[in-house]
């Protein structure tokens, strides 16, 4: 797809996510919106396999920061995959679009997640298990705090997993402040080297940038730390802690759109 | 109304002025389980872990084996999750932490499975040594604080997210004795509640209505007289009935030599999902309406 289209889904993208949040009256605007560019990429330019009807051999994603959920809806129903308005069912009542992924109720979500620092393992798994089907995962930089998740990076280069490709949203904050005073992990790209994963560092609304990071082989692992601003695209919510946890009112809504018209 | 988890937030920062052992760590919840409130007052008896609550167990641990007062605090799902590092690190050692679990059950809410805590009391009650206790509003909350600063020991403190009518504690309060709310004692039906359900059954008209504050130990004696004198004995929590207070009071009866029939209210061997609370307990036959109608029904 091309550049412009890219852009202009990624702009729907966020209307969605925040009409949605808006809708149900809770939910994580800011990691849902640092990670717009990142997924769009991914599924409109980079993996195989995903359409309205996505084929059973898709390469893998797992959203590992599954509060993010949002985003990847509104990515399904930009694919086709679901009705736009499903979207409005949002974290109701047996709606599958639950408020963290649910596997389920809804298979192609991948991984039940929204319990931190189990996503990379499942797709470490999925990697060993679906041989040569490539197999992404998005992780949130607090999130890089778990243990399990360097548990998994260890095992990923000692299986030399090439085809495993895990993305971290690095958009420096989590709930209780920015990542570097509540647990830092700086310098992030020297420690996943040491654990042998190919690192690549890049900002993460650049989508060319993403295109070729992701795009270039790799005989290990491929960490890319992508550098991004938490609440993107909406004035008011860009690098606000306070917005990771707390939907948009009717208000706010009307602004944050105005903002992402065409 | 307050929820429980911010009484204990407020409690924290009176009883931090008069203990000074007492420490905290957090697990970036903050916010939510209220210890910021503590933070802000005694910043340097403050630990901020990061999201990596296994670590933030263990180091709890350690921090008692130093003479510190230490409570430990995440969601209930997650805290009880790392349940090889409590069971080895806390309740193994005898290490005298209070591990907090707030956001307890179904009355989580829209955030769905993930983020309820609908399991942790089974799992606690397994662990030889471990209290657990789920306090009713906030001047238990505090109580059961003072309690556990007072004879310290492993213990797992379950709070709620949402408000709850706020009650007053009579001076006779212990942790430990199942207390009549309300209704007739000697009612053919007896209702054992612990935690939120418990206000959706205020109206205690044809039964008699029990609160557990303490899970582990439980108090089988007043289980027993309740039991020598009610057909029907009903269970109501926000938890998973299996290993919740639905187990507990089926195998204290079990070993009565007569009981009556005993119903137990809760999560039925299912998961959470996403939902407002009001449709959730309605779902899981804990409201008002549904514990209603299976009273009347007997
Ligand atoms: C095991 C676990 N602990 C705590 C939480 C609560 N929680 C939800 S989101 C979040 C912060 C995540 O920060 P980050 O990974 O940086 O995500 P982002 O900034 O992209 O939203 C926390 C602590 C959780 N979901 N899982
Ligand atoms: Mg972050």
């Amino acid at each position: 797809m091309e550049h412009v289209a890219l852009i202009e889904r990624a702009r729907r993208i966020r209307r969605h996510i925040l009409t949605m949040l808006t809708q149900a009256g809770s939910g994580h605007p800011g990691g849902s919106l640092s990670a717009v560019e990142i997924l769009t990429v991914l599924f409109f330019n980079h993996m195989h396999g995903w359409s309205q009807d996505p084929y059973p051999s898709r390469d893998r994603f797992v959203l590992s920061k599954g509060h993010a959920a949002p985003a990847l809806y509104a990515v399904f129903a930009e694919l086709g995959i679901l009705d736009p308005e499903e979207l409005l069912s949002f974290r109701r009542l047996n709606s599958r679009l639950q408020g963290h992924p649910d596997r389920r109720r809804f298979p192609l979500v991948e991984a039940s997640t929204g319990s931190l620092g189990q996503g990379l393992s499942i797709a470490l798994g999925l990697a060993l298990g679906l041989d040569a089907i490539p197999v992404t995962c998005l992780l949130g930089d607090g999130e890089m705090q778990e243990g399990q998740v360097w548990e998994a990076c260890a095992a990923a280069s000692r299986y030399q997993l090439h085809q495993l490709t895990m993305i971290i949203d690095a958009n420096g904050l989590q709930i209780d402040g920015r990542v570097e005073d509540v647990m830092p992990l700086e310098p992030l790209d020297q420690k996943l080297r040491a654990f042998g994963w190919q690192v690549f560092e890049i900002n993460g609304h650049d989508m060319d940038a993403l295109k070729v990071a992701l795009s270039v082989p790799t005989h290990e692992p491929k960490a890319i730390i992508a550098r991004t601003i938490k609440g993107k695209g909406v004035s008011f919510m860009e690098g606000v802690a306070s917005w990771h946890g707390k939907a948009p009112n009717p208000a706010e809504l009307k602004a944050a759109l105005e903002e992402l018209s065409a | 109304m307050k929820s429980t988890r911010q009484a204990f937030g407020e409690a924290l920062i009176t009883l931090g002025e008069t203990f000074p052992h007492i420490v905290v760590l957090d697990a970036d919840l903050s916010k939510s389980t209220r210890t910021e409130l503590f933070s802000k007052k005694f910043p340097e008896r403050f630990y901020q872990m990061g999201i990596a609550e296994a670590n933030m167990l263990g180091t709890a641990a350690g921090l008692a084996f130093a003479g510190h007062i230490p409570f430990a605090c995440s969601f209930g799902c997650f805290v009880t999750g790392r349940y090889d590092t409590i069971r080895m690190s806390i309740a193994y050692a005898g290490a005298p932490v209070c591990i907090v679990g707030t956001h307890a059950g179904l009355a989580v809410g829209e955030d769905g499975h993930s983020q309820m805590g609908l399991e942790d009391v089974g799992l606690m009650r397994m662990l030889p040594g471990m209290a657990v206790m789920q306090p009713l509003h906030a001047a238990e909350t505090l109580a059961v604080m003072q309690h556990f600063i007072t004879t310290p020991q492993p213990m797992y403190l379950r709070l709620t997210r949402q408000d709850l009518p706020e009650m007053p504690l009579n001076d006779s309060w212990d942790p430990y004795t199942l207390r009549l709310i309300a209704g007739n004692p000697d009612a053919s039906i007896a209702v054992i509640a612990t935690g939120a359900p418990t206000f959706e059954l205020l109206d205690a008209d044809t039964y008699s209505l029990w609160h557990a504050t303490s899970l582990k130990p439980f108090d089988r004696v007043s289980m027993s007289k309740i039991a020598s004198k009610a057909q029907h004995i009903i269970t109501a929590e926000d938890h998973s009935t299996l290993g919740g207070l639905g187990s507990i009071v089926a195998e204290v009866l079990a070993e009565l030599p007569k009981h009556g029939i005993l119903h137990r209210c809760g999560v039925q061997d299912t998961f959470g999902e996403s939902g407002t609370r009001e449709e959730l307990y309605q779902k899981h036959g804990i409201s008002k309406e549904k514990l209603r109608a299976l009273i009347s029904s007997l």
